[in-house]
């Protein structure tokens, strides 16, 4: 009986061990181990890859396609390479997450890869970046939205609450209703920065205006995004401002399956992070209002290219804010951000620009910033 | 030549066994053939050579005068061969239409032509008094309906040489009845039957030939005519056999079992025993006698724990054991011999060996502190398996890969080791051979004149005209009449089966 | 022509040889070179000390998980809330490990063993309701683990943290990480759970081939008629059945809570710990030796397959549509087995 079972599982094993060393070793050509074959790769990196300046960044679950946060980044880096003459897996690359679990092994495994410097995509990534690169202080890591420690890791802020305030005055100048609705991702301190920053500019234009906060309590999560949606609009909420990285792609597919069927109603989405325009399409009209434009590329090839000159920001937390227009509001649907909102806009982005206005940031502040009002 | 089949020096073998060595059938046209043998003997072996199930190492199948390949099932079809499985193959949501034509649809335009095929089972049904309802959905059924589906599927694969699997096992004496003049029906509309059996007095009763096995080998082919059930027995042990069991009379002491008003309920909730009572006295076995489906499962179950009593009580000796747990009642002195061995006595993936301490596995010496000590175990398997005759090549095989009759010889090993007081046989001998009854039955007499009390269940008269002391006959809930089994016959008994009291007295 | 044995043995094999050719041939039809993939994938998996480190330390809660999952199943029950029984167990770890300060010795198993008590009690309650009401396990499993979810981001937002989505790490004196095993892996997660898990294997051979309790859960496992017939309680037997399973899918979230991660954080979905944990179970066959195998080729595949986007240059889409497909092969040994059996009637 022991014996039998045995013999499974060791066969079990030999077998997986027989087929992929066998796959490994055909390809060294008859050379023992993988080691070789991962010697040569990381020749060919740093050889070919101009200059010997490689970067890279990891993703969260989101992925480089999510239309938002991960693929800004990536977009970044793309212009990196571009500018200087590198390509995809040589010189830069990226490594998508599938789960939370995997967020330290591609950040070790592109440390061992030998690249010089490693991008966290989100602030989830926050710890596993600490972790790392407490582990191999001649590396250069940076974390994009969150702030880590480390002499070795910059930090890449935005004033999200500034150019979320701005959408929240296009909101409240767009709505017939005086109904907006607010989809976050997951409840936490940065998201809260975009909900204060948005319910204070909405009530900055009309102080009795209503806006329904919810989370979807995931980044990922496109259905939840959908559910949402369905239920602001169906409440007579006609301006949604989401900051739910792919979650809000639900929020762009149930306003377009709205308008759809009834093109004479008001439906509008915020988009956030990159100019979410194309998202929004629909035949000739589009649902995208704006917006809030986060130049998460503007970012990741300042800082890449800052690294790569040598004047690596360790250990800094920068701030990417209105004045550097790494923070702005699309103006792409010319047809619906009409003169008047853009106006409105302008107007209190001078305001914030000067100081005049000091945007709230957590839900604290927008407490003592509406009750100023 | 007149003979439709013809197996000839047919050698079958498996690793490890010659399952069939050197046999030959001869079927002739329109006879009602036995296959007799013991279980094991290789039946079922050769006539899935027949069937096309397996090929065999040497010999050669001739059917109607011409040499045959049957490569397949399919073949076997094609020349006209049909088999009546014990194990029904049939698909319980469907109707028995649907069943019939299951891989042989009428088709019409790329559907099934079901009408057709309803029309056609109805005349099939008629032509050979088989009554089936072709419309009805099999889980609706009796079990003997659903060996007539089984009977008519191959009749309307155009089978002209039935093969019948032990087709009465399953059956009720009523249902063996009817089953008896279908064959006879058939035979008569020119269809040849094998008959695979090891009960002699069916063979008695329909077959014109009998070949036996024994072990493997071809003893020889007999006509029933001029052979009688001893001599049929001791062909197929290879031994004398005794039929009526010998038993001194019983000398029956104190009442151990006394059931007084017991009403219990089905799983369905309808009241199947209905304020019965009896007595059982220690050193003597009580017979219940019935009709399948008058309450004597519910019964049992709830003398031995695994039903519960609405009311009533069930003592033993001075103890209450109404409404205990099943292993309260078994530690009170109950041994069980379960009707259904399969679905109660075993677990059939569990060694045979381990099986025979089901139990008593939680006392020492097989446990102790929680620990099984399976040495233990396992030794007492082999003293047991030796003691009871238990045919298996050790006692870590499966009790799944034993026979039916090993296995049951098992079961009354196990729960006729515990020295229980009173032991409750269900159904102890069904679907076994000759030789294996005749061992059972003399256990049980054994167990009687220890002293013990046993309360039999059987629904084959025979059986408890043989072995009971008293008789006592349940119908619709309630014991109806008890009587001595040499003041009555079949012929009485059965009358009283069917709940015909007015019998009583003249009957004594 | 085969004997049963070899058919048992060549199952498996069989499966994972199928799994990795249809791999490759859905790598070639897309034009990637599948000695390329599976080469990255072997590196990513056992390249270095560091991969091999972290493959162990994915095949840590795997192998309980495939336990939790395997434990239920000899028992006749198909425990699908593992993956809410690693939840509450993770929890319960972490919240311990935050919560106190002692000295290891105390912390750690007190930890350890809250997750397990948790686990538990998420087996508990199915059980219960199956060996009573006669509600299936399945149903009530399923909807545990959706309970388990949205059960534990409260608690990581309400009351372990101020609102926060990630609890502050586990204290070191409750911590399952080893500085000595990651400076060995160079810093790989590995941790010492590894030991329990094996320990657990261990466990639960014994407790189910030498111990009466697992003779009775065995017997119920195949047959619960018979077991009722010979005296054993089938409803008492399925709750333990049940708790036990919990704990084994507890531990598989001290794992995490303990030693992968050290603390919890607010999750949007599902981890599949626990929902790999049955095709491991099937694929060991349900038995505590053969789970922790198939546990090692999980793991194998799961961070294995992280490097092939990297080093072989196949998209992510592929690489998870290939690794489903081994999944697929390995989980249908069923019918390879039906397959043999055809072939091995015909050769007869």
């Amino acid at each position: 009986m022991f014996k039998s079972r045995f013999l499974l599982m060791f066969s079990l094993l030999l077998a997986i061990g027989l087929i992929l060393g066998a796959c490994g070793s055909s390809e060294d050509g008859g050379e023992a181990g993988g080691d070789t074959n991962e010697k040569e790769e990381k020749e060919q990196t740093s050889g070919e890859g101009n200059g010997d300046f490689s970067v890279a960044m990891v993703t969260d679950v989101g992925g480089v396609d999510d239309k938002s946060f991960n693929q800004s980044a990536w977009e970044g880096l793309q212009a990196f390479g571009e500018e200087h003459g590198l390509s995809k897996g040589e010189g830069f690359d990226y490594a998508q997450s599938e789960s939370d679990a995997d967020y330290t092994t591609n950040i070790n495994r592109l440390v061992r890869q030998d690249y010089n410097l490693i991008f966290g995509i989100g602030y989830l990534l926050q710890p596993a970046i600490e972790e790392v690169a407490a582990q191999y202080p001649d590396t250069k890591f940076s974390v994009v939205d969150s702030v880590a420690k480390g002499d070795n890791v910059a930090s890449v802020t935005f004033k999200e609450h500034q150019g979320s305030f701005l959408a929240g005055v296009a909101a409240a100048k767009k709505t017939k209703t005086n109904k907006i609705g607010f989809v976050g991702g997951v409840d936490g301190d940065l998201i809260n920065k975009f909900e204060a920053g948005y319910v204070a500019g909405a009530k900055s234009v009309n102080p009795d205006i209503d806006v329904d906060v919810q989370y979807a309590e995931s980044f990922a999560a496109a259905d939840k995004g959908k559910l949402i949606a369905s239920n602001m609009y169906s409440k007579g909420i006609d301006v949604i401002y989401h900051a739910s990285g792919a979650t809000g792609n639900g929020v762009f597919a149930q306003a377009k399956d709205l308008k759809k069927n009834n093109p004479d109603e008001d439906y509008w989405v915020i988009g956030v992070d990159r100019d979410q325009y194309e998202e929004g399409a629909i035949e000739d009209t589009n649902v995208t209002l704006t917006s809030m434009v986060k130049r998460v590329d503007i970012a990741v090839q300042d800082v890449a290219n800052q690294a790569k000159q040598g004047e690596f920001p360790g250990g800094k937390v920068l701030e990417y804010g209105l004045d550097d227009d790494a923070i702005s509001i699309a103006r792409t649907n010319e047809e619906a951000l009409n003169e008047e909102i853009i106006a409105a806009v302008e107007d209190w982005k001078e305001k914030i620009v000067n100081g005049d206005v000091e945007v709230p940031s957590n839900r604290d502040d927008l407490k003592t910033y509406v009750d100023s009002l | 030549m007149d003979y439709v089949i013809e197996m000839l020096n047919i050698r079958k073998e498996f690793p490890g066994i010659v399952a069939n060595d050197n046999i030959n059938l001869q079927v002739k046209k329109g006879e009602i053939h036995a296959l007799l043998g013991e279980n094991g003997a290789g039946k079922s072996t050769l006539m899935n050579v027949l069937f096309g199930l397996y090929q065999p190492e040497k010999g050669e199948i001739k059917v109607r005068g011409d040499k045959a390949n049957i490569t397949d099932p399919n073949v076997a079809n094609a020349l006209g061969i049909g088999m009546v499985h014990q194990h029904f193959m049939l698909v319980d949501t469907f109707t028995v239409t649907e069943n019939i034509v299951l891989g042989s649809e009428p088709r019409k335009v790329g559907t099934v032509d079901i009408r057709k095929a309803e029309k056609e089972v109805k005349e099939l049904s008629e032509r050979y008094g088989l009554n089936v309802d072709p419309k009805a959905k099999i889980r609706d059924i009796s079990v003997g309906m659903q060996q007539r589906v089984e009977i008519l599927k191959t009749l309307y694969r155009g089978a002209e040489i039935l093969i019948f699997d032990e087709p009465t096992a399953v059956l009720t004496p009523q249902e063996i009845k009817e089953l008896i003049e279908i064959m006879q029906s058939l035979v008569k509309e020119g269809k040849s039957i094998i008959l695979i059996t090891h009960k002699l007095k069916e063979i008695m009763e329909v077959c014109d030939r009998c070949t036996v096995i024994r072990k493997g080998q071809g003893i020889g082919t007999v006509d029933v005519s001029e052979t009688n059930p001893t001599e049929l027995a001791s062909l197929m042990v290879g031994r004398e056999v005794s039929f009526s069991t010998e038993k001194k009379p019983a000398e029956p002491k104190e009442t151990f079992l006394s059931i007084k008003d017991l009403r219990v309920k089905d799983a369905r909730g309808v009241e199947m025993v209905k304020g019965l009572n009896l007595e059982v006295k220690a050193g003597e076995i009580v017979g219940i006698a019935g009709v399948d489906g008058n309450g004597q499962s519910e019964l049992i179950e709830a003398i031995t724990g695994l039903r519960k009593s609405e009311s009533g009580t069930i003592q033993l000796h001075e103890k209450v054991i109404t409404n205990l747990t099943p292993r309260k009642v078994t530690q009170s002195g109950v041994s069980h011999i379960p009707q259904d061995r399969h679905k109660f006595g075993l677990v059939l993936d569990f060694p045979i060996g381990e099986n025979m301490v089901l139990q008593s596995y939680y006392q020492e010496p097989f446990s102790k502190n929680g620990v099984m000590n399976f040495k233990n175990i396992y030794k007492k398997a082999q003293e047991l398996i030796d003691e009871y005759d238990v045919r298996t090549p050790d006692a870590y095989t499966k009790a799944r890969a034993l026979s039916g009759g090993n296995q049951q010889k098992a079961i009354i090993g196990r729960e006729v080791d515990r020295s229980p007081d009173l032991i409750i046989a269900a159904q102890p001998t069904r679907g076994l051979d000759v030789g294996a009854i005749e061992f059972i039955h003399k256990k049980l007499i054994e167990e009687r004149d220890k002293g013990r009390a046993v309360l039999l269940l059987s629904f084959e008269l025979e059986e408890i005209m043989n072995l009971s002391d008293r008789i006592a006959v349940m119908f619709d809930g309630q014991i109806v009449s008890q009587v001595k089994p040499e003041e009555t016959n079949e012929q009485h008994l059965g009358l009283l089966m069917a709940g015909n009291k007015e019998e009583k007295a003249g009957g004594q | 022509m085969f004997s049963n044995k070899t058919v048992n043995i060549l199952i498996p094999i069989i499966s994972v040889v199928l799994g990795l050719l249809s791999g490759a041939i859905i790598m070639v039809a897309f034009g990637y070179n599948p000695v390329a993939g599976y080469a990255a994938l072997w590196n990513g998996a056992f390249g270095d000390a560091y991969f091999l480190g972290e493959t162990l330390r994915q095949v840590t809660p795997y192998i309980l998980s495939g336990l939790a999952v395997a434990f239920a199943l000899r028992t006749g029950l198909l425990n699908i809330g593992v993956e809410g029984q690693v939840f509450v167990g993770w929890i319960a770890s972490v919240w311990v490990g935050i919560s106190f300060e002692l000295p290891m010795i105390i912390h750690l198993p007190l930890a350890v063993l809250a997750a397990a008590l948790a686990g538990a009690f998420w087996g508990f309650i199915p059980g219960i309701l199956k060996a009573k009401l006669g509600v299936h396990e399945v149903i009530v499993t399923i909807m545990m683990n959706y309970i388990a979810l949205y059960i534990s981001n409260s608690l990581v937002r309400n009351v372990l943290t101020d609102g926060s989505d990630q609890t502050d790490k586990v204290a070191k004196s409750a911590s399952l990480a080893s500085d000595w095993l990651a400076g060995m892996t160079y810093f790989s997660r590995l941790h010492w759970g590894l030991l329990i898990a094996l320990a657990m294997a261990f466990v639960m051979w014994f407790v189910l081939n030498k111990t009466t309790r697992g003779f009775e859960l065995r017997a119920v496992g195949f047959n619960q008629n018979a077991s009722n017939y010979a005296g054993m309680s089938v409803g008492k037997n399925v709750v333990l059945a049940m708790v036990i399973s919990g704990a084994f899918a507890g531990l598989a979230g001290a794992m995490e809570g303990l030693g992968t991660f050290e603390y919890m954080s607010v999750k949007s979905g599902f981890t599949n710990i626990g929902f790999d944990g049955i095709a491991v179970a099937l694929l060991g066959a349900n038995t505590a030796f053969g789970v922790v195998l198939a546990a090692f080729l999980f793991g194998t595949l799961k961070i294995g397959a992280l490097n092939m986007p990297t080093e072989a240059g196949v998209p992510t889409e592929l690489v998870e549509i290939v690794i489903a497909l081994i999944i697929f092969f390995v989980a249908s040994s069923y019918m390879i087995r039906w397959i043999i059996l055809r072939f091995k009637r015909e050769g007869k």
